[in-house]
């Protein structure tokens, strides 16, 4: 029922209201005293050394795609899951050929490197 | 009419209720985990603040609200002043769903906020968006050990999810239902806690939870020893203390969803057994009450007593250990059921 979903609706108000009136709270509390130093970003002590959004590395990117790639076979895997008595035999060997599909793949990235970190 | 007090009005009381108690829990769990970490380490931890330190938890939040916000002139400010929102909101609007009493319990409301037929993913996927306000977070702060911190947290949390993903569809193939509340229910028809019945999918689980929260032994994000604070670095005052509930919260919600899918949520241990019956005393929210304090204390043990993981480590334990297990274990799952259709 759609109309179940109104409570959370309600919780998500409530917990956006928390922080904001913290903050709110906290403003006519809290010291405002901003200097140049202050602002600075933190660098143990030393003063910034260029930019911070720099290259990073690839493997990021391609963690990144690994994460894309296995989260949507997670999401075909749960009604699968839920109706797994009904599916019986057939969801079976057609989930068998499924995850089948998914270990080549998965091999052929792990033969390759990409789940090395070094 | 009735639509409105059944949906709006008697939901409202509960989430208040609940929010409170988690707040006030949250501030105490820190309390629980300085007493806890002090006493493997043969110290007393927090004795000044009242009885036993028993008004820390009220004295750091007050100093948390009366610290200047400080917000670096490189930041980029707008992402910057409501990443810890980011995390913090879904932190708690996962408890939307989770069940701690039957359906029959309070007055005949039951013992949820609300109960969706997809419970179980609304639970995952919520849970899921916190690791952006961590993101943005670190990368909003414009400073190099926050963006480290906000990388390696991104990575570590999505590799761990989709293993924990793997792990609960070994509950679903045994429960057959997405709403937090049949699982349970299924759990007492059957007499079992599904610990029992998927162990390795537990396992999986609360690791994955581990590390999904930051905590050590997968705390990589916030290494302090390498990377200062980790992604909230540059945050200081209330929004750091956002961050910082955002992550008790999450410990709270995997302990909570642990205690739902494999311990029984509510039920008295062996709830088929009739001679145990005495048990009844306590009231099914308590029971749940305990079942997840004794989590959050397996929590707050494993980080006083395990070293840190190495990031290598790390990613080879998350994409060449659980990975694989969890998808056998689903497969193993699925071919023993076949045979009790």
């Amino acid at each position: 029922m759609l109309v179940s979903y109104v409570p959370i609706i309600i919780f998500l108000v409530v917990a956006i209201s928390l922080p904001v009136v913290g903050l709110a709270a906290g403003r006519l509390l809290r010291p405002f005293n901003p200097f140049k130093e202050k602002l600075m970003p933190y660098e143990c002590g030393v003063d910034p050394e260029g930019d911070a959004r720099e290259r990073y590395s690839v493997r990021y990117y391609i963690i990144a795609i690994l994460f894309v790639v296995f989260d949507v076979e997670t999401i075909f895997l749960f009604p699968w899951a839920v109706l797994y008595r009904k599916l019986a035999l057939f969801g079976f060997i057609e989930m068998l050929i499924f995850i089948l599909i998914l270990m080549v793949g998965y091999i052929y990235i792990w033969k390759k490197g990409a789940l090395e970190w070094v | 009419m009735n639509i409105l007090v059944n949906y709006v009005v008697i939901p409202l009381v509960k989430i208040v209720v609940i929010v409170a108690i988690l707040s006030g829990g949250i501030a105490y769990l820190t309390l629980m985990e300085r007493k806890v970490i002090a006493r493997l380490q043969h110290r007393l931890g927090p004795m000044r603040v009242g009885w036993h330190g028993i008004l820390q938890p009220i004295a750091d939040g007050l100093k948390f609200i009366i610290k200047e916000d400080i917000i670096p002139i490189k930041a980029d400010r707008f992402v910057f002043t409501i990443a810890p929102g980011i995390s913090l909101v879904p932190a708690f609007i996962v408890f939307s769903v989770i069940p701690f009493g039957p359906p029959d319990s309070l007055w005949g409301t039951g013992g949820y906020v609300t109960d969706v037929n997809i419970a179980l993913l609304f639970a995952v996927a919520v849970s899921s968006v916190g690791v952006l306000g961590v993101i943005l977070g670190g990368w909003a702060s414009n400073s190099k050990y926050p963006l480290l911190g906000a990388l390696r947290s991104s990575a570590q949390m999505v590799s761990y999810e989709v293993a924990m993903g793997f792990g609960i569809i070994g509950v679903l193939l045994v429960a057959n239902s997405l709403s937090l509340v049949e699982i349970v229910e299924k759990q007492r028809s059957m007499g079992v806690w599904f610990f029992f019945v998927q162990p390795i999918a537990f396992l999986i689980y609360y690791f994955c939870g581990m590390a999904e929260t930051n905590r050590l032994p997968f705390d990589l994000p916030e290494a302090e020893t390498e990377l200062v604070g980790g992604f909230h670095t540059e945050y200081s005052g209330f929004r750091f203390s956002l961050f910082f509930i955002a992550e008790y919260a999450n410990m709270i919600t995997v302990s909570s969803l642990a205690v739902t899918l494999f311990f029984g949520g509510w039920l008295r241990p062996f709830s088929s057994v009739a001679a145990l019956s005495f048990l009844d005393i306590i009231p099914p929210p308590l029971w749940f009450v305990i079942k997840v304090l004794i989590f959050l204390y397996i929590f707050i043990w494993v980080r006083g007593t395990l070293p840190r993981f190495r990031f290598d480590q790390l990613m080879r334990i998350g994409w060449k250990v659980f990975l694989p297990v969890a998808m056998a274990n689903v497969m193993v799952t699925g071919a023993i059921l076949l045979k009790f259709l």
